[in-house]
């Protein structure tokens, strides 16, 4: 500290120096001077960065005096106070074994989860499943509202099914087999993953939860953010999974799309059985 | 009317009529279990048929176009001309998926109805002399229906079969030493290669069928000489045929089944969806989709692969990889078995002797032992090959799954075995007729291990027994005619004979050493004379036709065209023919 500050440094205190002593003179001050003006100086310099933080940053003190939420995000506070406050905790700040939290998974993430039914889990288990909302349309926007609120995120673009109106198809099909395929299934049926995980059917999953999927990657799912693939891109993919779900299979019955596991289950019990009783007809057993 | 006139003119010029007749009263057993291998020719009967269609419209080039076709999800896309065809035939060509899916489903049944065939053959012992000639064959025919079954599939290059050709790729690969030359070989290059796919085609559709066409043929021609083997029971020996001549009674059964595999073939392919190849997408080495499975009758080396842990060995400096033992060494190892039980079995149990009559499976407790421990191995790949779907379907942890599988192939199949042996012995001891009738004595008596060694090779001695007897009467008309007797049975000759003597050695051939009695003629229409020639005559003239043929092979030289062989109805003296017994010429 003592020994040749740097130039910057100097010119710096001499700066100071001249505002508080207008004559300019070099005068060696004594150590207990310097150190006392040096400790005021910290305080000042504390009490200022605290303050501005005060003011600016998004206040802790004042959220919880006057929530600044809208009406359907008040709602959904509501909503998550009765049913999502034991696992993800008050303010969705997560309880530790039990939920994450949910600051900054935003809107798209809670309309999936929610819409699909995964949330409110019935227990805690590898993977939430798929099962019948718990909550209308209206109450899961009103949850989405409050977290979104709460805790900013990816949201869902407007209207998503009027995305596909200009989609190109078989360049999803595309994109579907490079990036879906190797967990979802050429067919869309899912597949296994590690350790009792799995990737669920997409049978029934609508082009609004298979877009909310793509942009927030819920559980063992990888997040195709924008810069992976474009809204674009994603419309495209949804356009060929529609299309999946919508083929009727011209060859006829489709053996649940699992490839030739079933096709080989099928040929025994079916044609070999049938051509077995065939055979005992015919030849019976003289 | 024409035809009997065509036929006259055929017969004056090739002289089918002696060789027609003598098939035509060919006898075959009837068991609904020696329609195995009936279906298997069949279902390739469908598969030529469907196949040939299906070439007309398919394109075996990697050559990428744009797709542009039925398949509006696909409108767009670039695919190899391969792919592109493989999906016209299902949306463009008028009924090009119904024969592609019979093609696929008719692929399926003719493999399954070859192991069926071949576990027939293996467990009533019809594999025993003289007939590991056609054991052989049946093998070698087996590892070619694999054969041509993969390369099938693997033809329309969409992305499963895709996925496939990769794996075969680095399973030539493991190979020690060879693998990489192999490979470059096989696939020409380093895969994926636009070679291959003209590879596979010309050997699907030209010359593993061809092999298959002339296997077939010696398959058959051999069934036709040997005879076919029947089941034991009453009145079947070692030296005759009890059943249905060839023309009407088994003529009609034949056809009728394959009517029945054609029907199954088609109503599957119209009604089931297989392979269907626009979903799964054309190839690219950059994708991967799951599950992804072969068809079944290569599973199992799938499911080989998939259990077995990834252990390299380094055997005299040189690495073997892991994969190579699951590949290509358990179906080396499971092959060479196969082609050499026949062998085997005749040195375990120094059984040497011709062998026309079945064993029943119970009178080889040990056989179905070995038998119920391949089922079982290979039944655990097959489940073992779909353990991504199992575990999808039930929840249970793939890694979880496939500790189990690795257990249970270590253990079923040899639980199996144990099981099949104690049951058979029991089974063998017992006097009920199936599984159901036994009692705990005779599973108490099943526990004692089978010792009894096979009579090496002679014929149960020739004292007559006292509940048969043959009976031979004159008919109205002249002709002579016999049955035989039995507890509670009875065989009619399906022939009438002109004398006595003819009638009589017809029936000590096929029954020798059972008694003879005249009778009366029973009721009934009697059968039409036989229209052959007189004895005498024939065998003039077949000694005529052997003396020829003997001098003209002892000039060496192909002889005049007009050479006289043998007129027909000439032919050497092979009596007494083929009768409804069958009384073959046989030592």
């Amino acid at each position: 500290m003592t020994s040749s500050p740097p130039a910057g440094a100097g010119r710096h205190r001499g700066l100071l120096a001249r505002l508080r002593r207008p004559t300019g003179a070099p005068r060696r001050r004594s150590r207990a001077r310097r150190r006392l003006n040096a400790g005021i100086r910290l305080v000042a310099a504390l009490v200022l960065a605290g303050g501005a933080y005060a003011a600016f940053a998004p206040g802790i003190s004042s959220a919880e005096d006057t929530p600044q939420l809208s009406t359907a995000a008040k709602e959904g506070k509501a909503l998550f106070d009765k049913s999502c406050i034991s696992c993800h905790g008050p303010n969705a700040q997560g309880v530790t074994d039990r939920g994450p939290s949910l600051l900054g998974v935003g809107s798209a993430a809670v309309e999936f989860q929610v819409a699909t039914g995964r949330m409110p889990m019935a227990r805690q288990e590898a993977q939430a499943e798929r099962k019948p909302p718990v909550f209308n349309d209206d109450q899961t926007r009103q949850l989405a509202a409050y977290i979104q609120e709460l805790g900013g995120g990816p949201q869902l673009p407007g209207d998503v099914p009027a995305m596909l109106a200009g989609a190109n198809t078989s360049k999803g099909g595309e994109l579907y087999r490079i990036n879906c395929a190797s967990c979802h299934g050429f067919g869309g049926g899912g597949g296994a993953l590690s350790s009792g995980k799995f990737a669920p059917s997409l049978m029934p999953a609508s082009p609004a939860q298979i877009y909310g999927a793509m942009l927030t990657g819920p559980q063992n799912m990888p997040v195709f953010g924008d810069n992976q693939l474009s809204p674009q891109e994603k419309a495209d993919v949804i356009s060929y999974v529609v299309t999946l779900q919508q083929q009727k299979d011209p060859g006829g019955f489709n053996l649940g799309r699992f490839g030739p596991v079933t096709e080989g289950l099928a040929i025994f019990l079916v044609g070999m059985v049938a051509l077995i009783f065939t055979a005992l007809w015919i030849a019976g057993k003289s | 009317m024409i035809t009997r006139r065509l036929y006259r003119s055929l017969d004056e010029r090739v002289g089918s009529t002696p060789l027609l007749r003598k098939s035509l009263v060919k006898v075959f057993p009837d068991h609904w279990t020696f329609m195995f291998g009936e279906i298997a020719l069949y279902s390739f009967v469908t598969l030529v048929l469907t196949g040939v269609f299906l070439t007309l419209f398919f394109e075996p080039s990697t050559a990428e176009q744009v797709y542009r076709g039925g398949y509006e999800a696909l409108s767009g896309s670039r695919v190899s001309s391969a792919f592109a065809s493989t999906v016209a035939l299902s949306y463009d060509v008028r009924a090009g998926l119904l024969f592609r899916q019979a093609h696929h489903w008719s692929a399926l049944l003719f493999v399954a109805a070859i192991v069926l065939h071949l576990s027939r053959i293996f467990f009533t012992g019809a594999f025993r002399r003289p007939r590991e000639i056609n054991w052989v064959v049946g093998v070698t025919m087996l590892a070619l229906a694999l054969l041509n079954g993969f390369t099938g599939y693997s033809m329309p290059d969409d992305l499963l079969s895709g996925i496939g050709l990769r794996i075969i790729y680095s399973v030539v690969l493991s190979i020690p030493v060879a693998g990489s030359w192999l490979a470059m070989l096989l696939f020409g290059g380093e895969f994926p290669t636009a070679q291959l796919l003209p590879r596979l085609y010309i050997s699907h559709v030209l010359l593993v069928p061809a092999a298959f066409a002339a296997l077939i043929s010696v398959h058959l021609v051999i069934i036709v000489v040997q005879k076919h083997t029947q089941f034991p029971g009453p009145g079947r020996r070692d030296r005759n045929v009890v059943g249905s001549r060839f023309w009407p009674a088994y003529t009609l059964r034949s056809v009728s089944l394959l009517l029945g595999v054609l029907a199954v073939a088609f109503a599957l392919g119209g009604l089931v969806q297989i392979n269907p190849i626009w979903i799964y997408g054309p190839f690219n080495p950059a994708k991967a989709t799951s599950p992804a499975q072969p068809d079944w009758y290569v599973a199992w080396g799938d499911g080989a692969l998939r259990l077995f842990p990834p252990a390299d060995f380094r055997i005299f400096g040189r690495l073997v990889p892991s994969p190579f033992w699951p590949s290509v060494g358990l179906g080396t190892i499971t092959f060479l078995l196969l082609y050499a039980w026949p062998w085997l079995e005749r040195w375990r149990t120094g059984d040497r002797a011709f062998h026309h009559v079945l064993e029943r499976p119970r009178e080889r407790p040990g056989r179905v032992a070995v038998g119920a421990y391949a089922l079982t191995f290979f039944a655990v790949l097959l489940v073992a090959a779909a353990d991504d779907i199992i575990a999808r379907l039930t929840r249970v942890p793939v890694t979880a799954l496939v500790t189990a599988l690795r257990i249970a192939i270590l253990v079923l199949p040899v639980a199996a075995a144990v099981i099949a042996y104690l049951i058979t012995n029991a089974l063998r001891r017992s006097t009920g007729s199936g599984v159901t009738e036994l009692t705990r004595e005779d599973m108490r008596a099943g526990l004692t291990p089978h010792r009894a060694r096979h009579p090496a090779g002679r014929e149960p001695p020739l004292v007559p027994p006292p509940d048969q007897v043959v009976q031979m009467w004159r008919n109205p008309a002249g002709t002579w005619r016999w049955r035989w007797r039995g507890p509670g049975e009875e065989l009619l000759s399906n022939e009438a004979y002109l004398s006595r003597d003819e009638a009589l050695t017809a029936a000590r051939v096929a029954f020798a050493g059972v008694r003879l009695e005249q009778v009366r003629p029973p009721a009934g229409v009697p059968l039409p004379p036989p229209r052959h020639r007189h004895p005498a005559a024939t065998r003039a003239a077949g000694v005529t036709g052997w003396l020829a043929l003997f001098l003209l092979g002892r000039r060496r030289r192909p002889g005049p065209p007009d050479g006289p062989p043998a007129e027909p109805g000439e032919e050497p003296p092979e009596d007494p023919g083929e009768r409804a017994r069958e009384p073959a010429a046989r030592e």
